[in-house]
């Protein structure tokens, strides 16, 4: 990678222009409405553009280019022909009325009944347009079933303290208060810590499943029966359904409402952050809820139908997996994060010892180098040092039960090649760390910048161009 | 053993890999898991397609629907994509990314957020943008939220009656499980003047419901004297032309970057953006891009004001968003970089010509009422039929192959023209309308 | 080792009470800045808000946490350390002289739930 350092407006010149448009007279609005400020934006010929992005594009790092095992964010290979599919639709009004566009309907069914049966849930909504957007709809949802049956006590929703930091967010905006469960020394929720929790209050309680540890709730059955129990619901956080994929339904474990990351289990491109895509399934008793189905609730949570370019290319995916292969996604996913932790545990800490699933979380190094004047190698050293060898960083510092975390998820779609090779520069690593840990503290080293001063960033905060700057 | 173009893995590999985890077979991975749960039989899925008859398959579904020229708006703008965006935002360094943790290989995806957010700032003319929203009506549910957590103990807003409808829908959601008083109104200025005392924020829209660009004076005072804020919605393409929420003494500003050359594609992806005032910085839900120096002086950018964030806030933040729409702020960035803001003007100038010339013809018709007579409009207006079957224009234009008359909650007909329409069409719908 | 000083109040959260009749000039501990890191702002009430105890009136925030101020006793905000706008590393350099708010007291009896400097270092050290 090399490094650019222009910005778009730096290349500006007064009188080029990249756009091609006839002629026409100009808006005649009156005064009163009419923008007075001068629009600040580039001049720049097409070749500027293309050449710029082009640049800025070459110092980015994505599942192209390598191993991104960043955890909880299933980073697996996203198939090109899915790229082909939403160009095919890119000119349908999103209020064209459903009669008219008998093939979009025949889409939303397709993957809604698709999805419905790798989850055993009975029906999707897809208006959500992000993970933490599906836990929100999700929440209400939730609080939705309870006010109809005009049961307005139950405000609170248990979240496992190992949960996503959305988890609670999502809660507290959905109006819910929170009530942590602690987990047990094994890293599981502790049932026993559960049960004083329940009551006519409990809206009902969110769960990931595998944990963000990795870790199979194996309780999961009597937990699902003490919070119905007590009135209350399950929800289902599909940030880590990837390996449950072909293997468990949530539905099956007893959950009521859940959402999915398309942009995760189902191989849509992250984009940088998104756009992404959360559809919320609910069991058969909650479909009266759902936007598209019954409109009990009278819930929008977007503008209109979800992201269909998102949806579109989770639907191309899960046709050409088919029945036959969607048995070996979640499977394969699971053996290659057991294949990293046996092949590293002497290196790094490992908190849990026991067979996870697709992710698993070390505590920091076996031997961080620290000797007397000179301070140890930490997890963010380990991260940036991985930089300077071609592979992305794992997820650092989350689950917060650990303080040195490094949460590995490798996915179904990197070769034991690939694995092999990032064991190799890990257990390189940790030599290093041993040896000089000054060379970690200081990577990366041939990144095209090096480490950023965070602290003045955030007390000056520059958060735009200007000329001055 | 599995052939699938996306696995890997040979049979050998699961051999040597199961024997280093410690385990005979694949499915003692799952020897923690009660044995109920374990899928036993095939899913009831269709059989794996080949790339080619995934391809067929879609194809034969996009021809299912007829293809229509769209002259219909309301929150989804038909304008035209030049051919550079595409190719820039399916760039694999760019797609295949994800949220820029590690700046140091992400600089790409970190600088064109910047450059959004400067664009957010020179378009709305206020002074900090957000990284992106989910979409429009996400990011006005959100300056909702933003406007109540930014007030102490205050926990009403005011929504005028003349946004769109699913941004209301979408408000209205969001505030009835978030426990805030949302009053929807026509009267906003009286709704203000009467004093609330809990007032926290009121949202109006730029450009309204029926296209009209909306008057605002003195509202932004009263909103202030009220002790609140004053939020408005707008169309980030027209900005270039109608006075900017800046200007009309907004706090802050969101709406859907559609506009800004994003395909229809029914709905989605689109982008929200949000922007506010300095003094509002810290309360500015959302990632944020700021600029930083490296270790060796040289200049870089880093998601910066993270304390506002839920994954460290966890139940004490304002907002649950923890991503962005970055691609369509790619292609929004890269729209704004092609158009300039002489090309921007320019795509308003014609949607301007086309959109009066269709109004003026249809009025001609003598078919339709203006209830809107003499108020300005940019691209997009409302008419009263004066004919009973309200939805038969419609219903028409779909045989002729175009999409536009969308019936409003009032019973009118709504019309909208980019710089795509075409003279032919416009008298097609004037003549339509005439036969109706 | 984080210094305490002797003449003050602590309360459990971390923050500091200095005394001066009927007012309660709030900051926090050497301990608390310690924990955070560098601090990069600090959240304010405006003068005339009312605090009450044990509910927070602001928070600290570094580059990767955040931390809410909770108010050791209750009454009204006379004044506010306005220098820490801009310069929130005040707190990191000398944390009992970068004081955050003055509170003028409902109660000064609340002053009697606070630690002394000898029962507060034995509550950090716990």
């Amino acid at each position: 990678m090399r490094y650019y350092d222009k910005l778009v407006f730096e290349l500006s010149r007064e009188g080029r222009s990249a756009f091609s448009l006839p002629q026409a007279p100009d808006v005649c609005l009156p005064d009163s409405v009419s923008r007075k400020s001068a629009l600040e934006l580039p001049s720049l010929s097409e070749p500027d553009v293309v050449r710029h992005y082009t640049n800025l594009s070459q110092m980015n790092f994505g599942v192209d280019t390598g191993f991104y095992p960043l955890g909880s964010c299933t980073m697996k290979y996203n198939p090109k022909i899915n790229e082909e599919i939403p160009g095919m639709f890119a000119g349908v009004h999103p209020l064209v009325p459903a009669g008219a566009v008998p093939g979009i309907r025949k889409i939303y069914e397709g993957i809604d009944s698709a999805l419905a049966e790798l989850t055993g849930m009975a029906h999707f909504t897809f208006e959500p347009c992000a993970g933490a957007h599906g836990e929100l709809t999700g929440l209400m949802l939730i609080r939705q079933y309870h006010i109809s049956r005009g049961d307005f006590a139950r405000t609170r929703i248990i979240v496992p303290d190992s949960a996503h930091g959305t988890n609670p967010a999502s809660a507290a905006v959905c109006g819910l208060e929170v009530v942590e469960v602690k987990s047990g020394p094994d890293g599981l929720i502790d049932v026993e810590s559960l049960k004083p929790l329940l009551g006519p209050q409990i809206a009902g309680i969110m769960m990931t499943n595998p944990n963000t540890l990795g870790l199979f709730e194996k309780d999961i059955a009597q937990i699902a029966s003490l919070v119905h129990g007590c009135g209350g619901l399950l929800y289902y956080d599909g940030a880590n359904m990837n390996p449950l994929l072909g293997v468990v339904r949530p539905g099956d474990m007893g959950f009521d409402v859940m959402h999915l990351n398309l942009h995760k289990t189902f191989s849509t491109p992250h984009g940088g952050g998104g756009p992404g895509s959360g559809p919320v399934g609910v069991a058969p008793h909650l479909v009266e809820f759902l936007p598209e189905f019954g409109n009990r609730g009278e819930l929008r949570v977007s503008g209109f139908h979800g992201n269909f370019g998102v949806i579109l290319r989770a639907y191309a995916y899960i046709l050409m997996l088919g029945r036959e292969n969607v048995p070996m996604a979640g499977r394969l996913a699971t053996l290659s994060a057991n294949y990293i932790k046996e092949s590293l545990k002497d290196c790094y800490r490992l908190p849990l010892q026991s067979i996870c699933k697709h992710e698993f979380v070390f505590d920091g190094l076996v031997n961080d180098g620290a000797r007397d004047g000179v301070p140890g190698a930490t997890t963010l050293d380990v991260a940036k040092r991985l930089l300077d060898y071609g592979f992305h960083a794992p997820t650092i510092y989350f689950p917060l039960l650990f303080h040195q975390a490094i949460m590995i998820e490798p996915t179904e779609t990197e070769s034991l090649e690939t694995l092999d090779s990032f064991i190799e520069v890990m257990r390189k690593i940790a030599q290093e760390a041993a040896q000089d840990p000054t060379l970690l503290r200081t990577a990366p080293h041939n990144t095209p910048i090096g480490r950023p001063d965070e602290t003045v960033a955030a007390r000056q905060p520059v958060l735009k161009w200007t000329k001055s700057n | 053993m599995s052939t699938f173009a996306y696995f890997p893995h040979t049979e050998e590999d699961i051999c040597k890999m199961l024997k280093r985890v410690g385990v005979s077979g694949l499915d003692d991975l799952y020897a923690d898991v009660p044995a109920d749960f374990i899928r036993k039989g095939d899913y009831d899925l269709p059989s794996a397609l080949s790339e080619q008859e995934v391809r067929d398959f879609f194809e034969s579904l996009a021809l299912a629907n007829p293809k229509l020229r769209v002259y219909a708006g309301q929150g989804a703008y038909d304008h035209y994509t030049p051919a550079v965006i595409p190719y820039i935002t399916s760039r694999s360094e760019f797609l295949t990314a994800y949220t820029p943790y590690q700046c140091e290989i992400s600089q790409g995806t970190l600088r064109y957020i910047f450059e959004w957010q400067t664009m957010i700032c020179n378009l709305t003319g206020l002074d900090v943008a957000n990284a992106s929203m989910y979409d429009g009506a996400t990011a006005a549910a959100e300056a909702m939220r933003m406007c109540v957590a930014s007030c102490r103990k205050r926990n009403t807003v005011i929504a005028s009656s003349s946004l769109l409808p699913n941004v209301l829908q979408t408000m209205r959601t969001y505030a009835r499980f978030a426990g805030i008083n949302l009053v929807e109104t026509y009267d906003i200025m009286e709704a203000v003047c009467e004093g609330t005392l809990d007032l926290a924020g009121v949202i109006v829209p730029s450009i309204n419901r029926y296209g009209i660009i909306e008057s605002h004076d003195g509202l932004a005072q009263a909103v202030h004297n009220a002790g609140a804020l004053l939020a408005m919605y707008c169309d980030p393409s027209a900005l270039a032309v109608v006075k900017t929420p800046a200007e009309w003494g907004a706090d802050i500003a969101v709406g859907d970057g559609q506009s800004l050359g994003i395909p229809l594609c029914y709905g989605g992806p689109y982008v929200g953006f949000m922007s506010c005032t300095q003094a509002l910085m810290r309360k500015l839900p959302g990632r944020i891009v700021g600029q930083a120096t490296d270790s060796d002086g040289k200049r870089c950018f880093v998601l910066t004001l993270q304390a506002r964030e839920q994954h460290i806030r966890r139940e004490k933040a304002t907002s649950n968003i923890c991503s962005n729409e970055s691609l369509m702020a790619l292609w929004c960035t890269v729209y704004l970089s092609i158009m300039g803001a002489d090309g921007l003007r320019r795509v308003n100038s014609l949607s301007y010509a086309a959109a009066h010339s269709l109004h003026d013809a249809l009025m001609e018709t003598g078919r339709f009422e203006d209830p809107f007579e003499d108020q300005p409009f940019l691209k997009e207006f409302c008419l009263k039929p004066l004919f009973g079957n309200t939805g038969a224009l419609q219903e028409a234009l779909l045989e002729q192959g175009i999409f536009s008359a969308l019936e409003t909650e009032e019973g009118y007909l709504s019309f909208c023209c980019t710089e795509k329409a075409r003279k032919e069409d416009l008298e097609t719908i004037a003549q339509v309308a005439r036969s109706i | 080792m984080s210094k305490i000083v002797d003449e003050l109040l602590y309360s459990e959260s971390h923050e500091w009470v200095k005394v001066d009749g009927n007012v309660a000039i709030i900051g926090v501990s050497d301990f608390a800045q310690s924990e955070m890191g560098d601090i990069t702002y600090v959240d304010m009430p405006s003068e005339g808000d009312e605090v009450t105890k044990g509910e927070d009136f602001g928070a600290l925030e570094s580059v990767k946490a955040s931390s809410e101020l909770y108010s050791p006793v209750s009454g009204t905000v006379v004044a506010c350390n306005l220098d820490l706008e801009n310069a929130p590393e005040q707190i990191n350099q000398d944390p009992y002289m970068a004081w955050i708010i003055k509170v003028e007291m409902a109660d000064k009896g609340e002053l009697g739930s606070l630690l002394n400097a000898v029962a507060y270092k034995e509550f950090i050290e716990k």
